[in-house]
Parts: C-alpha cells; sequence; structure tokens
C-alpha cells in the first residue's frame, strides 16, 4: 500500500504543472475560444516532444508504456490551465481502444503515429436515443463484398472536427442479421458519406455530431476481430471518466485558489470578505470538496485495471461525487466573486463551464449514482 | 502506486484476522452490534481490552517502551479495518487514545510507571472531565477551580458530557489553578480518583434513550497535587495535544463501511419489503457509499505520507468532519430503510440482555437510537462549526 509519486510521477507532475502554469495562460485561452480550431497545433506537437502523447501507448508501439495514474497526473495540470487540445479524444480514448481492440497490424499502423502527433482520433460513440446507455447502438455495420457498409448518427463526438479518423461504433449486422455484437470502425475523416456538423464545446474545444450514410469501409477497417466491442468502450469510458476526474480536480482547485485571492482583496463594509466566518466556512467545504475529488480521481485511475464491476463501480462513484463536487464549487466560485463572476471578464466562468461539460459528459452524477448502485447489486 | 498491501502486510492481517477469530466472542459480537451509543458497556469493552493487551496489541498507538507494538501506519490500518469488519467492542479509548499519550508525553516517571500498565490492562476505566454547562466549543473558558491547600488541590466546579463517568474509576480533568491574561493561562492538567470524596455524578439521558453521558460535580473535592500532569498552568497545551489525538485517530471508514453495510443487507431483505428496489434509497445507500470511498482515499492518503516519515499536511483536518457527516448519512439512511419499524421505542438497555420479544426485529433495534444519538458527532470533540473553522486557518490561511 503506496500512494505516494514515484520520482518519475513527480517529475512528470512538476514538468505538467509548469507547461500550465507558463504559456498556456488567459490569453492564449482567449485566443482559443475564438479559434475555429479550438486548439494550438503547436501546443499538440510540443506535447508529442514532452512525451505526452506517448504516455500510455506501449513500448513496442513507441510509447512510454505509463497508466492511468500517469494520465491522471497530466489530466490535473491540463485542468489548472484549462487546456483545449483534444488529448482525451485522440489518447485516452483513441489509442487505448486501438490498443485493446486491435490486431497487431492496426496498432502498428496507429499506435506509433499518435505518439509522435501525426494522428488524430475521435471516439463516436453517443447516440441521442441512447441518452447515457452505453450498451444501446442503432448505427449498422453491414457485410458487404469489399467490406463494411455503415449507416447511422452519432452526437457529442469529442474534438471530432480535428480527428484524422473517427473509432465509430455499429452494430455488426451478418447477412442483414443482427448479430448483438457491436463493433469499433476506423472511419478516416474524408470517407465519402460521412458528413461532420462541428460546434465550439461548452467549457472550451469543439465537439460534432455525424451522420454516416452509406459509408463504404474496407474489410481492415473493423477494429480487431469482430468481438463484441461492449466492454472494451465500456472499459475505455471509464478510463476517460478517471482522466476527466482529474482535469477536474484540477480545475476545481484553481477555482478554489482563485476565490480565495479574491476573498482576502475584495474588501466589503471595510473588512475583506474572507474576514467573515460564513465565507470562511464556505471556503473551507469548497476545499473539502476538492480534496475528496482528488481521492476519488486517484482512486478511480488506480482500479482503471481492475475487475469489470470493480472498476466501473470506481469509475461511476469517481464521476457521481466528482461532478456533484465540481457543481458546488464551480458554482461557489461565481456567488464569492458577485457579479464579476457573472460576466465573460473575469476566466472564473470559463472554468466553471469545464466543469459543468465535465458534469454531463457521459452522464451526469445521478445516472452515476444509479449505474454504481445497479453494478452493486449484481457485485 | 499500489492500493494493495505487500506480503508482510498480508501476513500481518492473517495474524489480526485469526487474533480476532479466536478472541472475539459471539456474546461480544452481538452486544457491540446492539449497542446504540457511541461506546461499548465496560464490561464488553474491558473484556475486549484484556484480550487485546494479552496479545500485547493494548496500545496501537504508544512507544515501544511503554507497551505499544511498534506497528507501521499501514499495520495500523490493517488492524482498525478488520477489527471494524469483524464488529469488536469499542475499548476504554479515554484511556487508552487519550489520557496516555498526555502521561507518555508530559507525566513524571511515577505517573507513568503507575498509570499506564493499568490502562494497558483494563484495570483502569478512565473518563475525560473536559467540558462545562458554561463551556461547550469555548472549551479554555472553563471555571472549575483547583485551589492549593498544602499538598493538595480542593476542586470545587462541575463536568459535563462526562462519557461514562458512572463506569470510570479515574478522570482526567481540565481545571482552573490561576487566572492568566488570556483565559487558557492558568489551566491545569489533574488526574481524579472517582472515588475521592464529595464527587457526584447525575444521568444525562439522550435523545436515544442511553445513558452514556453525565454531569460531575466537585464539591470541595481534595486531590493531591502529585496528580497534576506536567507543569501547573499548563494543562491548555496538554489539551489540545489530546484533542489531537481524539480529531485525528485517523481510520473510521472501515466502520463506516460496516454501518452501511448492516442497512444495506436490511435494504436487500424481505424484512424490510426489499426498501433497494425503490430507486431513492439504492442511489442513497450509493450516495453514502462513494462518499466512504473518498474518505478512505483520504485516510490512506495520510497515511501513506505518514509511511515514508512525510507531513501529510492539512488535509487530516477534514478527517474528523467527514467522518461525523457520513456516519450521521449512514443513521438518517437506516432510519429510512426500516420504514415502519422505525415508529417502535424500545426503551429497556442494554439492548443485547433485552428480557422481552421486541416490536421489531433485532437486527432493526439500534437503527433510530443511533441517528438520534447520532447527531452529537458533528458537536463532540469540536463542533463542525469549529472544525471549519480549523480547516480555514490550517488548509487555507483565513
Amino acid at each position: 500500500m503506496d500512494l505516494n509519486l514515484s520520482d518519475e510521477q513527480r517529475l512528470l507532475r512538476e514538468s505538467a504543472e509548469r507547461f500550465a502554469a507558463g504559456s498556456y495562460d488567459a490569453d492564449h485561452r482567449r485566443k482559443m475560444a475564438n479559434d475555429p480550431l479550438g486548439f494550438s497545433p503547436a501546443v499538440w506537437k510540443q506535447f508529442a516532444e514532452l512525451g505526452w502523447l506517448a504516455l500510455p501507448i506501449a513500448e513496442e508501439f513507441g510509447g512510454l508504456g505509463g497508466g492511468a495514474v500517469e494520465i491522471g497526473i497530466l489530466m490535473e495540470a491540463f485542468g489548472r490551465g484549462l487546456v483545449s487540445e483534444p488529448y482525451v479524444a485522440t489518447v485516452v480514448l483513441g489509442a487505448a481502444l486501438i490498443a485493446r481492440c486491435g490486431t497487431n497490424e492496426q496498432k502498428q499502423e496507429s499506435l506509433p503515429k499518435i505518439a509522435d502527433g501525426s494522428l488524430k482520433l475521435a471516439l463516436a460513440h453517443s447516440e441521442r436515443a441512447a441518452r447515457f446507455d452505453l450498451a444501446r447502438v442503432a448505427t449498422a455495420a453491414d457485410r458487404t463484398a469489399q467490406g463494411w457498409r455503415l449507416a447511422g448518427s452519432k452526437i457529442a463526438v469529442l474534438d471530432g472536427h480535428a480527428a484524422d479518423e473517427f473509432i465509430v461504433s455499429a452494430h455488426i449486422h451478418d447477412h442483414q442479421r443482427p448479430s448483438g455484437r457491436i463493433g469499433l470502425f476506423l472511419v478516416p475523416a474524408t470517407t465519402p458519406g460521412l458528413v461532420v456538423s462541428d460546434y465550439p464545446r461548452l467549457g472550451g474545444g469543439r465537439a460534432c455530431n455525424i451522420e454516416l450514410s452509406d459509408v463504404h469501409l474496407p474489410e481492415d477497417a473493423l477494429l480487431g476481430d469482430g468481438h463484441d466491442a461492449l466492454p472494451a468502450i465500456e472499459w475505455a469510458i471509464d478510463c476517460a471518466m478517471a482522466a476527466l476526474g482529474a482535469e477536474a480536480v484540477g480545475i476545481m482547485q484553481t477555482l478554489l485558489d482563485t476565490t480565495l485571492e479574491y476573498t482576502k482583496i475584495r474588501k466589503q463594509f471595510g473588512r475583506p470578505l474572507s474576514a467573515n466566518q460564513v465565507i470562511r466556512h464556505r471556503l473551507a467545504d469548497m476545499a473539502m470538496q476538492v480534496d475528496e475529488s482528488r481521492s476519488m480521481a486517484l482512486r478511480a485511475a488506480l482500479k482503471a485495471d481492475a475487475a469489470p464491476v470493480e472498476r466501473a463501480r470506481a469509475a461511476s462513484g469517481a464521476k457521481a461525487k466528482i461532478g456533484k463536487c465540481a457543481r458546488f464549487v464551480g458554482e461557489q466560485s461565481i456567488q464569492l466573486h458577485g457579479g464579476m463572476g457573472v460576466t465573460e471578464e473575469l476566466e472564473v466562468g470559463a472554468y466553471f463551464k469545464r466543469l459543468v461539460a465535465f458534469d454531463t459528459l457521459f452522464g451526469g452524477s445521478a445516472h452515476h449514482y444509479a449505474r454504481h448502485a445497479e453494478l452493486g447489486r449484481k457485485a | 502506486m499500489d492500493l494493495s498491501f505487500n506480503a508482510e502486510e498480508r501476513a500481518f492481517q492473517s495474524e489480526v484476522r485469526g487474533f480476532i477469530a479466536k478472541n472475539l466472542t459471539e456474546e461480544m459480537k452481538r452486544a457491540t452490534a446492539l449497542t446504540p451509543s457511541v461506546f461499548s458497556d465496560p464490561d464488553i469493552g474491558m473484556a475486549w481490552q484484556r484480550a487485546l493487551h494479552r496479545q500485547g496489541w493494548g496500545a496501537p498507538g504508544w512507544p515501544v517502551e511503554h507497551g505499544g507494538p511498534a506497528w507501521t501506519p499501514a499495520q495500523r490500518w490493517i488492524f482498525e479495518t478488520e477489527s471494524a469488519r469483524a464488529g469488536v467492542p469499542n475499548v476504554n479509548v479515554m484511556g487508552v487514545k487519550m489520557v496516555g499519550p498526555v502521561i507518555i508525553g508530559f507525566g513524571s516517571p511515577e505517573q507513568k510507571n503507575f498509570y499506564l500498565p493499568r490502562i494497558l490492562s483494563g484495570e483502569d476505566y478512565w473518563c475525560q472531565g473536559y467540558s462545562e454547562p458554561g463551556s461547550g466549543s469555548d472549551l479554555s473558558s472553563l471555571k472549575t477551580r483547583a485551589v492549593r491547600d498544602g499538598d493538595d488541590y480542593i476542586i470545587n466546579g462541575t463536568k459535563i458530557w462526562t462519557t461514562h463517568a458512572h463506569h470510570a474509576n479515574r478522570m482526567f480533568a481540565l481545571v482552573r489553578t490561576s487566572d492568566g491574561p488570556r483565559q487558557q493561562d492558568g489551566i491545569s492538567f489533574i488526574l481524579i480518583d472517582m472515588k475521592t470524596p464529595g464527587i457526584t455524578t447525575r444521568p444525562i439521558l439522550t435523545i436515544g434513550g442511553d445513558h452514556e453521558v453525565n454531569q460531575v460535580f466537585f464539591d470541595d473535592v481534595h486531590v493531591p497535587v502529585a496528580n497534576r500532569v506536567g507543569e501547573e498552568g499548563k494543562g491548555w497545551t496538554y489539551g489540545k495535544y489530546l484533542l489531537e489525538f481524539e480529531r485525528g485517530s485517523g481510520i473510521a471508514s472501515a466502520k463506516l463501511r460496516e454501518g452501511l453495510k448492516a442497512i444495506s443487507d436490511l435494504a436487500e431483505s424481505d424484512l424490510t419489503g426489499r426498501a433497494i428496489d425503490s430507486p431513492d434509497i439504492a442511489a442513497r445507500i450509493s450516495e453514502v457509499e462513494v462518499d466512504i470511498d473518498a474518505l478512505e482515499m483520504t485516510e490512506l492518503r495520510v497515511l501513506s505520507a505518514l509511511q515514508t516519515g512525510q507531513n501529510p499536511g492539512a488535509v487530516s483536518s477534514i478527517l474528523k468532519l467527514r467522518n461525523s457527516e457520513i456516519r450521521q448519512a449512514v443513521t438518517r439512511l437506516g432510519v429510512d430503510v426500516i420504514g415502519h419499524d422505525a415508529l417502535a421505542v424500545e426503551p429497556m438497555r442494554p439492548l443485547y440482555k433485552l428480557n422481552h420479544e421486541p416490536a421489531t426485529p433485532e437486527e432493526m433495534l439500534t437503527m433510530v437510537p443511533e441517528y438520534l444519538n447520532g447527531r452529537a458527532y458533528t458537536i463532540f470533540g469540536g463542533t463542525s462549526e469549529i472544525q471549519r473553522d480549523i480547516i480555514a486557518k490550517t488548509m487555507l490561511g483565513i
């Protein structure tokens, strides 16, 4: 039992924090918010040089062989800087699914390119009718003489606008009959029949909805050998929730720090706001919730490779708890900044919006407490 | 990083399990499960203390030279966790965890030689004389006075919320020996034999129907000056040191988990008409379970820091507050899960010695009294309001 950082992990944290506190500043964020791409290719290149894109990829595919804890360390710093690069889409979800489901050739083809920054991915899984039910996929993949034909719609595809390839989930149909298996298909962004409608995402970055009509793909577009990919999707999204939870912790910590400083400086009725017990207790509650969130994000990361039910309960528990804490810390940060907190002139709002996006992504607190309870009964 | 225990620690875990299996009787277990107050009755608690002492585990936190087992933080964690899982009785924490460390830290050699072995063996049963009717959170405003008379102090005044004063043969107390410029000055830390003439005890029933706390009156009580710990007038320093122990005993999540398990077992049983089938109850159980997970992780983070000799920092100040709040959430859930059966009041105590058939199934008997008595968790040892002040000061510097 040891929860102390190793020397390597400490170095990673230091370099990530240095990055977030350096040139990735308010001016940069403002520029990115109005940028059609929503992130900086130069920063992406920097991520590649720092080895961050290679972090969770196995060494045999040009990676560093890191795990969920290292991802969490990085993500917490990204939260502090409100980083908008498509890291989760490409590395946390994309690389993980290829590593888990892909054939050796597919891994050889994609993973080194992710690591060197030349391939960006996006997972297209969510569908409107499914809400947060990961097992509900209406998009269909029919076998054809040449390979596959995909048809369906996906929503809330994180960073899809920047993706060179989409990983699209679809129900596999054998000879027009549903097989009951979900497959993951690599779909290049330039494929005919694929229509991408992207939009600016709440809290920074972009997302998109995609339509697939009569999209023809070669045989080897299917990741792996056609086993049901649902367990892998659940695993990857659980890992993404742990990573996003760590990012939320960084965001909350920045909001807490900022709000604390403000209450010390802002004077009303002749004394600083922080001289009032009602304010001090509110800040104490915020600090406590940030710390509880930190514990839960770490717990989810440490259980990323545990047995499926244990892993999923840890991920849902973390998602639910951190989501709840994030709303509280975010809303109270605005409250304690007074009228200025509601304006775009401070960055408090931008950080808050990313937290709101976090809470809703992959299902909010209520959904995940329910999932946690449901899995508990099966356990 | 690693959440699992190493081979040595797992071996220790088996040793603890073996010890508990051998020494924890069904009677002790049932009595503990049916205790709706904070502390076990002394006949139950002290039987366990004697078993621990025979094993050399009578005082896990003490240094080796005074009979501590020299456990690592991880071993303490394992011991506390296994004890909670098995449902062992509470021992006399006022002795082992409170006055013991103060005597070790500040007592004279004579005091150490006399008192420490008697705490370990369970021969002495201690109560704590801190709060007074006029001094709750503002403890240092206390008025009980000790006036020097030759080799004695003569004590007059009153103490309140004195847990198990009606069982204890000794009390450690904060008393005023002089008036300093600050109200914290002039307080001394005194050890009192409860059989001394002039001491009377009045029971106070808590809202769950339990007699656990008391008011104690001192009427010209003569106590030898030799019973003072440390210097005269420095008692506040020693008392605060002790409060740190009271707050930071540090390992609470395992007990909370067992409490929640008892409730979720009931929720899944026909006794409650399967309360768990209500999505609201199921989600609330999960919510509390997740809060316990978070507390456990925070405890483990503190433990990891201690294990490598680092200072865990201000984060430990949130443990008491979260523990008390979650405990209340657990007991609240207990009342809601048992439904109709929450209406039945069982006034007899102790519950494990009932001589009639209760109106509700036995496993429900403690739910309402635990909820009611449990309101005290956010009050004793520094109210939650005081805890938030401390967190604001230590974690945030305001």
